[in-house]
């Protein structure tokens, strides 16, 4: 691209200069500042729209006035069994200040349920195969006063292993299997409170997968599915989101779900944060010195104490939007705002994309980023975060920093650490261990009490990390991790490893050519590259 | 080893399936003893070398098990028998871990055979063990002579290293493959019964299992 062209073509987009500052980018735990090379088109987020001044009025406009359905109040009948069930820690991320968004809509819900005489409610997290949250989460999710009242008999997280509680609704006209809690089917109604942090998130993916057990799941939760997907960001091309709907239909059609969905604005760090998000160019004297003293205190730290203190920063989310009602139309307005928030028109593919690898993801919440959920990050989540067309032309190099340590959390992700030592070391090839190793791990006795009794994901859920990064894997034509501590992770994902980012870029070029386009996603950034020609 | 067999599941008793360990046995025989003086004296005797059995267990588990066993020196094997199914009423039962049945299933579910292996005397668990579902178990047995235990264990006897034997000749006994095979338990002095299948499990650990769990990237499982 001429370099006359290469001035602001979107507020969220920044070209190098010979005369750019460096750029801030994540390192797992910690922050580095590189050198970027000139003519490197920088991705930041959009600015974040100004958050809605009274979200618990906006959450109760929503349920008194909802789409496609009767008011929440006219649902209510005295007597009534209702389930409501909430999104789990995965969402949103990093965890949002007190009170969560949760609380709100907990709060607005449980006050007209009371008012109505409804007193058999149940509080069910939709954690599906994720990890069971933790007492301490669950309380810090609703605050103290529901925790105190529903916890633990009518406060809890979904068990995707408990035959009891799980009931078969069905297959789709594609031979889907839907098996689903038992109390929600049973309930009279079922309210879902959604938080849609990004596009894959919310609509029938609450009810149908959140509450589903492992043979439903793994339906759809399969390589082909994944590489069907362009991306599973963008819910029309998205194979993966198809088949979650034919499952949602299955859910209307013999539950009554009442779906409440609240789109957040970007906003993710506090004020001394927020330097991280922004474009360094524009770095006030100020902002330079918050970012020595974060960086002096950060090298002063052992890894562990930095990822300590990163976990205790929460969110600053605002809700920019709240619906109420059935879930198609209301996940449609959700996703408007999402595009509106996230959305940033990119021309024109490159071939060297560079991204920081944070530690934040929907998986490591109060735990360690390990090697599985590096690459889900990189080859799922950063990668697929576009639409219309990837980022990253086909066979182009994707540069991430991250030291790739090969540490596991034990209690958070047991199953990760046989499936990272002992399958893929043997194979890479999503279809090869789904068939001969998914279903040993999903049913192996340890993980499922793991999964039941502990704070561990499911046997199975290394594999849908795996699967995950598929669509990037297929598309990807080199991967380097820059800045590895070690040559055997990035060898066993299939990477290749480099000291540094500099180091990175000269490798990358001598395979895309010293002409070839670098972008680089400006991390941490929930943003959608809706990429054109 | 047999590579097409049948999978197992392993598993210490005391301490992983149950919150008892064999001295809450011990002090429930001790209190039912033939008259007042024999149960006063068995109990005050038991309570008296507890500090022993800790220590000796700390030792070694054979030296444990030889000073453990001959506690039981004297009781008549009728007695024993007679009140095994009150132990199991009152002491094992409700002794049982709230994830152990839960634990049993998935690997019935799965089509493993369920094996308990343990130092406890054979006669005291078999209750348990039918309660449990369990498909085999080997626990430790009592010599008697004329009616009444010496305090000796007949050979081998269940501990550490002969778990693990045994359960190498239980294998190739029964077409088992101890590759596909899990051994679950709480305690460091298993570690050769946990070293010799493909699935070992630390459950409750100790201080040491856990430290030897974690080393090894071993699942760690609470069942409590």
């Amino acid at each position: 691209m001429a370099l006359q062209l290469r001035r602001k073509t979107h507020e969220s987009i920044v070209y190098i200069d010979k005369d750019s500052a460096p750029r801030i980018m994540p390192f797992g735990e910690d922050f580095q500042l590189n050198d970027i090379p000139i003519g490197t088109r920088v991705i930041y987020p959009n600015p974040p729209i100004k958050g809605l001044p009274n979200r618990e009025a906006a959450i109760r406009y929503a349920v008194n006035h909802p789409l496609d359905m009767d008011p929440l109040y006219a649902l209510l009948e005295p007597g009534m069994k209702v389930s409501i069930a909430i999104d789990d820690i995965s969402l949103p991320l990093p965890p949002m200040a007190t009170p969560d968004m949760r609380q709100t809509m907990l709060e607005v819900v449980l006050d007209m349920c009371t008012a109505n005489g409804i007193d058999d409610i149940h509080i069910i997290i939709a954690n599906s195969l994720h990890r069971k949250m933790t007492a301490w989460e669950m309380k810090r999710m609703v605050g103290s006063k529901i925790f105190d009242e529903f916890y633990p008999d009518r406060y809890y997280n979904h068990d995707a292993e408990d035959d009891d509680g799980l009931v078969t609704l069905g297959h789709t006209r594609h031979n889907e299997p839907l098996r689903i809690n038992r109390r929600c089917f049973e309930s009279d109604l079922t309210i879902y409170c959604n938080i849609n942090l990004v596009p894959m998130d919310g609509g029938h993916k609450s009810v149908a997968v959140g509450l589903c057990d492992y043979e439903s799941l793994r339906a759809h939760h399969e390589p082909q599915t994944i590489r069907d997907s362009h991306s599973y960001m963008d819910p029309p091309k998205s194979e993966l989101n198809h088949k979650v709907i034919r499952l949602g239909k299955l859910v209307d059609e013999q539950m009554k779900v009442f779906h409440i969905e609240t789109a957040l604005n970007n906003k993710m760090f506090s004020d001394g944060y927020d330097i991280l998000t922004r474009n360094e160019d524009e770095f006030s004297f100020a902002d330079r010195l918050k970012w020595e003293a974060m960086k002096r205190t950060f090298s002063k730290m052992p890894r562990v104490a930095r990822r300590k203190m990163l976990h205790a920063i929460p969110a600053q989310y605002e809700l920019i939007g709240c619906y109420a009602g059935s879930t198609e139309p209301v996940h449609e307005k959700i996703l408007e705002l999402n595009y509106r928030q996230y959305e940033i028109p990119v021309k024109g593919q490159c071939d060297i994309m560079i991204t920081g690898i944070p530690d934040i993801s929907p998986y490591n919440v109060y735990s360690a980023l390990n090697p599985l959920l590096v690459q889900v990050m990189a080859l799922g989540y950063h990668f697929n975060m576009f639409r219309n067309k990837p980022l990253l032309r086909k066979g182009g190099t994707l540069i991430l920093t991250h030291p790739c340590f090969d540490e596991f959390d034990h209690n958070f992700h047991p199953s990760y650490i046989e499936f990272f030592h002992r399958l893929l070391p043997e194979s890479r090839d999503a279809f090869f261990l789904r068939e001969k190793y998914e279903r040993e791990f999903a049913s192996n006795p340890a993980y499922v009490e793991m999964y039941r009794r502990g704070n561990a994901y499911h046997g199975a859920h290394p594999f849908f990390m795996w699967y995950w990064g598929e669509n990037g894997r297929q598309h990807v034509g080199q991967v380097i991790a820059a800045g590895a501590e070690n040559a055997h992770v990035p060898e066993i994902l299939g990477w290749e490893r480099a000291d540094n980012l500099t180091e990175a870029i000269a490798m990358a070029r001598s395979k895309q050519g010293r002409n070839a386009e670098i972008t680089m996603l400006h991390q941490p950034i929930i943003g959608l590259c809706n990429v054109s020609d | 080893m047999n590579r097409n067999g049948q999978a197992a599941a392993f598993y210490d008793l005391e301490g992983t399936l149950v919150s008892t360990n064999l001295v809450h046995t011990l002090a429930f025989y001790a209190k039912r003893q033939q008259g007042l003086w024999q149960t006063a004296k068995k109990s005050v005797g038991t309570i008296a070398r507890l500090p022993f059995f800790g220590v000796a267990d700390l030792y070694s588990r054979n030296v444990f098990n030889e000073v453990f066993f001959k506690s039981y020196e004297g009781f008549s094997h009728d007695r024993l028998r007679y009140f095994s199914d009150e132990l199991f009423e009152e002491v094992l039962k409700p002794a049982v871990y709230a994830g152990t049945r839960d634990l049993i299933a998935s690997g019935k579910k799965i089509g493993q055979r369920q094996v308990v292996i343990t130092g406890a005397l054979d006669f005291t668990i078999e209750r348990l063990m039918d309660d449990l579902g369990i498909d085999d178990y080997r626990g430790n047995c009592m010599e008697f002579v004329n009616g009444y235990s010496t305090g000796r264990i007949i050979p081998p006897v269940m501990a550490s290293a002969t778990k693990a034997q045994w359960i190498r000749e239980y294998a190739e006994r029964e077409n088992i493959n101890l590759s596909d095979s899990y051994a679950y338990s709480d305690s460091i002095s298993d570690l050769p019964m946990l070293s010799i299948v493909g699935h070992p499990v630390a459950v409750n650990p100790d201080f040491r299992l856990k430290q030897t769990a974690l080393q090894h990237d071993w699942p760690i499982l609470d069942l409590k």
